[in-house]
């Protein structure tokens, strides 16, 4: 076994049951369906200050962008107006960490839908 | 933070009537997060940017809530239906009450 | 060893290294990783390059005896030298030296003789690596390689230059200089500077060639020097670019790329339509294409040691065949271009009597290739251990610099050549053990990630004054355990501060002597180096 036991990069799970609450609040418990939501990140983050982010859910009335791993997940939302060309859009965020990025849309229906996608967010420093 | 606050917006000077265009903005603003510490271990304030809007002739096109998470010069890409000539109306709204405008004319053949 | 004479009695020849049956209609010169080498040099490849994932046991990931079996490569031939580690010191005095950018020349010269209008592509990794490059911004570099007449280039360590120098020499070139995944950061978009591709006319059809610099240039380098880019794979922009190359009547795409070996093998299988791809950074050598998908890799090396031709038969639309060839530069063996030479001396003059400086000698063989340390490395450890008065120190797990054999003296350009870099100030700072933790585990999942997307190409941090075990096939946070304090055998602990020294630094208040003078100090002290050939510091399980 290790000289060393640490806990690593990855979150702690106090920031990831905040998620939770934060995604509650928002939908009221309701169900989180998956497919019809899109939510594209950089497999790793060139810079954690600033991580473009693009989500996209056709028949959405609003997405919702939460960083489970920062000690707030809140992030943003988007509301899209009677004249939005599309159910889609692009910003840069903050990642203390690596962690999970999750994009939750709320659709005309009323139902909800979730994407995650993880974002590594590295010490770097050598190569090739 | 009145001070040192440029928006930026790219905007296609035409567009076909109904036709649907991409849209990027960009406002310089440090979006202090409010969890950064100063030299003295005093927690620094949050000041950012806290909402977004694009309208066109009035009507809304989409309408961005912010948190601190969001960089530095907070940047978005979205797309708008242009129905008609006329004009993108893009706001920002500071923490501190200010208001940041800009807007871009298009040409709608 | 007993392979060196073996190696003497077998005579080889230029025309032997050159000899190739011109095939099909278009040929491409392949050169990568030079950094910056214009001599030739000693170079000796790794004999522990771990695979992971879905590459594990695979080509480039096979070393020494066992990349000979595979291959049938003869113990004590000159593909043995070129290609593989194993009794180096000793096939060395043999076969001597390897690269040389007018030896290159010689090669590139003959191929175009053969057929005129091949197409030249350099792979990057080129401005950086040397005592002359570091002092001319790169000028030396690119004085050198415009006289090759290259078509195109894609970039890496170019951009530790800093985004206005690397502007200023990217609009001298007389070429094209690629990338498809450098965008300007602020709007997201792709820039003027770097094109994505360029389409060629050759031999009746059209190729293009699409540039794909290093994916990662912001982590693993200083991304302060070029905050005005963002760089990325860029799967989708990739194919965008081959469809539109294809519309564009493109009969054949290459990529030139600086992904590294198993990056492009996955982008491969991602992205479709691509036939061959030029394979740099990762600075694997092997003597035929590996096939992923529909597309052909051809990995070339680094530092001038080789170049690859491929022959290609396009037509009707499509590639039909293709032959290819490793060409290792043997320097003894390859006459050198007396224009080349002249320019390479011209660049040189300026400094020789610094370069020339013998600092003291190695009685043991000095290199740099390995997983987890090579005796260079472990000589720098011990440089900054003992003049930055450090317990531990941290070298980064670069892959150039070229070696020393027994016997050599060890001069000041050598020891630029495995050192010099714009951010090369040795810092000393306290970490605790829990951060040591933190920064082999970040590291470690850079390299041993199984998905070769999370892999930035490069080696394991090398540590000096700190033994550790890693299993590799583990995740991150969970490959390093039993961190010891060399000096007296503790367990490191976590919640102690220890004194680090280290170099190479992303960040941008580094404060320190230059790394080269520390190493050079420690040198001059030692006079003549011997090194531990069988460092045992990290034990290694999960392979
Ligand atoms: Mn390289
Ligand atoms: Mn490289």
């Amino acid at each position: 076994s290790g000289a060393v036991a640490l806990s690593s990069l990855t979150a702690l799970p106090a920031f990831a049951s905040l998620t939770d609450d934060a995604i509650a609040e928002l939908t009221g418990g309701a169900e989180l369906g998956e497919g019809a939501i899109t939510l594209t990140a950089p497999e790793i983050a060139e810079n954690g200050n600033t991580v473009p982010i693009e989500v996209s859910a056709p028949g959405a009335v609003s997405i919702t962008l939460f960083a489970s791993g920062n000690p707030v997940p809140n992030v943003a939302t988007f509301n899209f107006g009677p004249l939005s060309g599309s159910r889609n859009a692009s910003t840069r965020i903050r990642l203390a960490t690596t962690q999970d990025v999750v994009a939750i849309a709320k659709m005309e229906d009323g139902s909800f839908q979730q994407a995650t996608a993880n974002v590594k967010v590295t010490i770097g420093g050598c190569g090739g | 933070m009145a001070s040192g606050v440029k928006p930026r917006v790219k905007v296609p000077k035409t567009a076909a009537a109904g036709e649907t265009i991409t849209i990027k903005t960009l406002i310089s603003h440090k979006m202090e997060s409010g969890q950064r510490k100063d030299d003295d271990g005093n927690v620094i304030p949050r000041s950012i940017i806290n909402r977004f809007t694009a309208d066109f002739n009035g009507q809304n096109v989409i309408d961005v809530t912010l948190e601190p998470a969001i960089s530095t010069n907070p940047y978005f890409q979205f797309e708008a239906i242009v129905p008609e000539t006329g004009e993108f109306k893009f706001t920002w709204y500071d923490d501190d009450g200010d208001v940041y405008e800009t807007s871009k004319k298009i040409e709608v053949s | 060893g007993n392979w060196a004479r073996l190696a003497a009695q077998q005579a080889l020849t230029q025309d032997q290294l050159l000899e190739f049956d011109t095939f099909g209609n278009v040929s491409l010169i392949h050169i990568t990783d030079i950094h910056a080498q214009l001599k030739p040099i000693y170079f000796r490849e790794p004999s522990v390059n771990i695979g992971v994932g879905g590459n594990k046991g695979a080509v480039p990931h096979v070393t020494g005896a066992e990349f000979r079996k595979l291959y049938g490569i003869e113990d004590g031939s000159p593909s043995h030298y070129a290609l593989s580690s194993g009794d180096f010191s000793s096939l060395a005095q043999g076969y001597g030296r390897v690269g040389g950018l007018d030896r290159v020349a010689t090669v590139i010269k003959a191929i175009r003789a053969d057929r005129p209008d091949a197409i030249l592509l350099d792979g990057g990794d080129t401005w950086h690596g040397s005592y002359t490059c570091l002092k001319t911004q790169g000028q030396d570099m690119v004085n050198v390689m415009n006289a090759l007449q290259p078509d195109a280039m894609t970039f890496h360590w170019e951009f530790t230059l800093g985004s206005d120098r690397v502007q200023e020499l990217v609009e001298s070139l007389p070429f094209a200089a690629l990338g498809q995944n450098i965008f300007d950061v602020e709007w997201d978009e792709p820039t003027e500077l770097f094109p994505p591709y360029k389409m060629f006319e050759r031999g009746g059809t059209k190729i293009a060639v699409i540039g794909q610099a290093f994916p990662y240039m912001p982590i693993a380098n200083p991304g302060w020097m070029f905050p005005e880019y963002a760089f990325g794979i860029r799967d989708e922009n990739m194919q965008a670019m081959v469809h539109e190359v294809r519309a564009a009547g493109a009969e054949c795409v290459v990529v030139l790329s600086h992904n590294g070996f198993d990056v492009d093998k996955k982008m491969a299988t991602v992205v479709g339509g691509i036939d061959v791809i030029l394979s740099g950074h990762t600075h694997d050598a092997l003597p035929e294409p590996v096939v992923s998908g529909e597309t052909l890799i051809f990995p070339s090396g680094s530092n001038g040691k080789f170049v690859t031709r491929i022959d290609l038969d396009i037509r009707d639309g499509r590639m039909k065949g293709y032959r290819s060839k490793l060409i290792p530069i043997f320097s003894d063996v390859i006459t050198p271009d007396a224009d080349m030479a002249a320019l390479i001396d011209e660049q040189r003059a300026p400094y020789v009597s610094e370069l020339s400086e013998v600092i003291g000698q190695t009685d043991s063989l000095l290199y740099r290739r390995g997983n987890f340390n090579g005796t260079w490395d472990d000589l720098i450890c011990d440089a900054l251990l003992s003049e930055r008065d450090a317990e531990i120190a941290l070298s980064p797990g670069v892959r150039w610099g070229p070696s020393l054999i027994p016997g050599q003296d060890i001069t000041r350009e050598d020891i630029f050549n495995v050192t010099s870099m714009t951010y090369g100030k040795a810092y000393r700072t306290e970490m605790t053990g829990e951060f040591l933790k933190v920064v082999l585990e970040d590291v470690a999942d850079n390299i041993f990630n199984p998905d070769p997307y999370y892999q930035q190409g490069g080696d394991m941090v090398r540590t000096g004054g700190l033994g550790y075990h890693i299993d590799v096939s583990q995740p991150q946070g969970s490959r390093i355990s039993n961190m010891t304090l060399l000096s007296t055998g503790e367990a490191i602990d976590p919640a102690r501060n220890y004194v680090v020294a280290g170099w190479a630094s992303v960040n941008e208040d580094t404060e320190g002597p230059q790394i080269w003078d520390v190493v050079e100090s420690h040198i001059a002290k030692m006079g003549t180096v011997t090194a531990n050939p069988d460092n045992n510091s990290v034990v290694v399980t999960g392979v």
